[in-house]
């Protein structure tokens, strides 16, 4: 063993004394776990520290839609395919009484448990189009569990309302609101924010939405957005700072981890897209860092389903769902198919020795599929 | 104990029996990890062995390309979504020495260093034909000739009368290098029977490759699952090839991959539930590089699996990720398009933390990609 592999392999049983006592983990064992080029050993050691916390073998999905209002976006990340000025070709903005008749005739197709949506950060709309939208939501979808908006897009909100995060929230929630999405988070580190999204809320912003909506009983989700200019200890920052808010108020139902897709975005075209190992590697030390976030999720959408299905051995216990229409990724060149029938996840679920678990947005089972032998 | 705990424990015990003691695993041993779900932990094992064998800094590739020279084919097998019927004027071709030369010559140009040519079981090609061909070749080019597969080995000296032996020492002479091991798909008569009845069948396929073997010639082995046959039918095929190994060491590398359905007949046969996924090839694999503990190389098969599989393959017991393969056509026909270049392939293995090392044939270094 080279001297270098020795000191990884040293770093790495640290870790492992540490989550197999169940003690808390720091951004210098996250790096270390960043580092280790064991992949199945880091695999193994996030299924572990996931097991100890209670975690079996469900492996839970939602029937959901994704949707987005308007891609008219006044922010601009270098990342983003999908964003548009009112002006250019192809931009849209649904008005509320259209996106509600779209949802419905969705759902009337095929049901759904949970609506995602999600939009640019339009300045030509007003903080009554947005309540708008929940009311005309919730009146055509009432048994439909109302997902929306990031924390940056609740921060455009108050900005150009000159209303409070909480009342902001507050009125949204009146309209139908129940959860706001993970979007938005990126990376938190200000160096990095001012080279990819510098049109963008700070992070302190950021947590601070997340913070008061979790306040007024609003669930959320937590992201982060890889694999562009940031380092592994930007990665273990953003990381540590989630799990902190998380400490404070126990309201992120899920982390979901995203490697950046290049097609069409204003990075650097000699960017080189993470890799399936780095993909999984950054599942499973997100899984042993955020030891207070409840799920991990594999969003399929993203790195595709066969990939999914390898990372639920690496900590990962949900893909995420259907996700009728996504856009977002398409427009960045995600190439997996976007309707994915149930029974697809399903199969995958079992092939890899896990039980698919169909839940509603907080994790209610709503069904339950055999373990295949 | 549930049947999961008690599988896991009989699991950990035959790991422990191949990686500690060294003992070779049992035909029932495989069967019991082809049935588990404990991927990681065979995949460890696996992983472990591979490093045992070949050097764990380093991950190989070869520069190749396949040139299907015909695919006018008399077996025409269910499977198989590339052949043409004998006489059919549309679909069926057979390439002008002009284009083969052709392609040769993009093969050097790219820094490839081999070419790997198969085709069908062309009913009017007889020895002569590739006695020319190979010898044209390599009258021309500085390059290996990895070619033909035992089953159309088995044809030409059918089709020109000579034995098997005189067959393979004459197209040795004419300029074969070696071997690949195609068309074994699962090496049990049931299984060849149903899918393949036309092609040679396990024993013909094996003593093929017995004789070129002995006579020096080097080889591969595949093996294509996920269709029809039982797992106890992938052990059995992984036994005929483990045995013959003992007898020869003339495999240099074992190669599986899942059954790729567009466009073929047999795609009806196999219901969507029965289609591996990426979990069951990476498992596949890591117990193949365990079973088969006198093979030198595992390869993974980015081609069938696409290259992120591909790439992951390499912690499940694979040393080596095949071929930037310039052309394909076979898989591309039954509706599986992954390309890639030597330059993203060498980085594929760089992200996952080894030396790119691209080799010939014969698995000797021919340049360091750093």
């Amino acid at each position: 063993m080279s001297a270098p592999a020795a000191l990884e392999a040293a770093a790495l049983e640290r870790v492992q004394e540490k989550v197999a006592a169940g003690e808390r983990l720091d951004a210098a064992d996250g790096l270390a776990l960043y580092e280790s080029d064991d992949l199945l050993a880091l695999g193994e050691l996030a299924d572990q520290a996931r097991r100890l916390r209670g975690g079996g073998d469900n492996v839970f999905f939602v029937r959901n839609l994704t949707l987005n209002q308007t891609n008219v976006c006044r922010v601009k990340c270098r990342f983003c395919a999908f964003a548009r000025s009112a002006r250019q070709e192809g931009a849209y903005t649904l008005s509320p009484a259209e996106l509600a008749d779209e949802a419905k005739r969705a759902y009337e197709q095929e049901p759904y448990n949970e609506l995602h949506l999600v939009n640019g950060e339009s300045p030509h709309v007003d903080f009554d189009w947005y309540l708008e939208t929940m009311r005309a939501l919730r009146a055509a979808l009432p048994s439909v569990h109302l997902k929306c908006y990031s924390a940056s897009e609740i921060h455009h909100m108050s900005t150009i309302s000159g209303l409070s995060y909480k009342r902001v929230l507050n009125e949204l929630k009146q309209a139908g609101l129940d959860s706001l999405t993970g979007g938005g988070a990126e990376i938190f580190s200000a160096r990095v924010r001012k080279l990819i999204a510098p049109g963008k809320e700070p992070a302190e912003a950021w947590l601070e939405v997340n913070r008061v909506a979790h306040e007024l009983g609003i669930p959320s989700h937590c992201t982060m957005l890889y694999g562009h200019v940031e380092t592994l200890a930007e990665r273990v920052d953003h990381l540590l700072r989630l799990r902190e808010l998380q400490d404070e108020t126990g309201g992120f139902l899920a982390f979901v981890p995203f490697a950046v897709h290049l097609e069409n975005t204003r990075l650097d075209p000699d960017l080189v897209p993470a890799t399936a190992a780095e993909v999984l590697r950054t599942i499973a030390v997100s899984r042993l860092l955020l030891d207070n976030v409840a799920h991990i999720k594999a969003y399929w959408i993203a790195m595709g389903l066969p990939l999914a299905q390898i990372a639920l051995h690496f900590g990962a216990d949900d893909v995420q769902g259907t996700v009728g229409r996504e856009q977002v990724f398409h427009s960045a060149g995600a190439r997996t198919e976007t309707e994915q029938a149930a029974g697809r996840l399903v199969r995958y679920i079992q092939a890899a020795g896990r039980v698919p678990v169909e839940r509603d947005t907080l994790y209610n089972e709503l069904a339950r599929w055999e373990a295949k032998a | 104990m549930s049947t999961r705990t008690k599988v896991a424990s009989e699991v950990a015990a035959i790991l422990e029996r191949t990686l500690v003691d060294g003992e070779r695993l049992s035909d029932t041993d495989a069967l019991t990890l082809l049935g588990s779900r404990e991927l990681m932990r065979i995949g460890k094992a696996a992983n472990e062995i591979r490093n045992r064998k070949n050097d764990p800094g380093r991950v190989t590739f070869v520069v190749d390309r396949n040139i299907n020279y015909t695919n006018i084919c008399s077996v025409r097998c269910e499977f198989c979504s590339f052949s043409s019927d004998p006489g059919d004027q549309r679909e069926g071709y057979l390439l002008p020495r002009s284009i083969v030369f052709k392609k040769i010559e993009e093969t050097l140009a790219l820094g490839g260093t081999g070419v790997l040519m198969q085709g069908g079981h062309h009913p009017d090609l007889d020895f002569a034909y590739y006695d020319d061909l190979f010898r044209s070749i390599k009258a021309r080019y500085e390059i290996h000739l990895h070619a033909l597969s035992p089953s159309e080995v088995l044809h030409i000296s059918r089709r020109s009368k000579l034995t098997v032996p005189e067959t393979i020492r004459r197209l040795h002479e004419a300029g074969l290098d070696s071997i690949p091991g195609g068309g074994a798909e699962i090496l049990v008569d049931r299984v060849r029977r149903s899918l393949s009845p036309r092609k040679a069948k396990t024993d013909e396929w094996l003593s093929v490759m017995r004789e070129a073997q002995l006579q020096g010639l080097s080889t591969t082995a595949t093996m294509m699952y996920g269709h029809i046959e039982t797992l106890a039918e992938r052990v059995e095929h992984m036994r005929r090839i483990r045995e013959l190994q003992d007898e020869t060491a003339g495999f240099r590398a074992f190669i599986s991959w899942t059954f790729q359905r567009d466009g073929n007949r047999l795609q009806d046969k196999v219901p969507e539930e029965a289609r591996p996924t990426p979990f069951e090839y990476l498992l596949t694999q890591a117990v193949s590089r365990l079973y088969l503990d006198n093979v030198p190389h595992i390869q993974a098969s980015w081609l069938t699996q696409g290259l992120e599989i591909g790439q992951l393959a390499l912690a499940f017991g694979a040393d080596d990720i095949g071929s930037v393969m310039i052309e394909e056509n076979v898989v591309a026909s039954a509706g599986t398009h992954y390309t890639t270049t030597t330059e993203e392939l060498a980085q594929l293995i760089r992200a996952f933390g080894k030396v790119p090392v691209q080799r010939d044939t014969y698995y000797k270094p021919v340049k360091i990609w750093d």
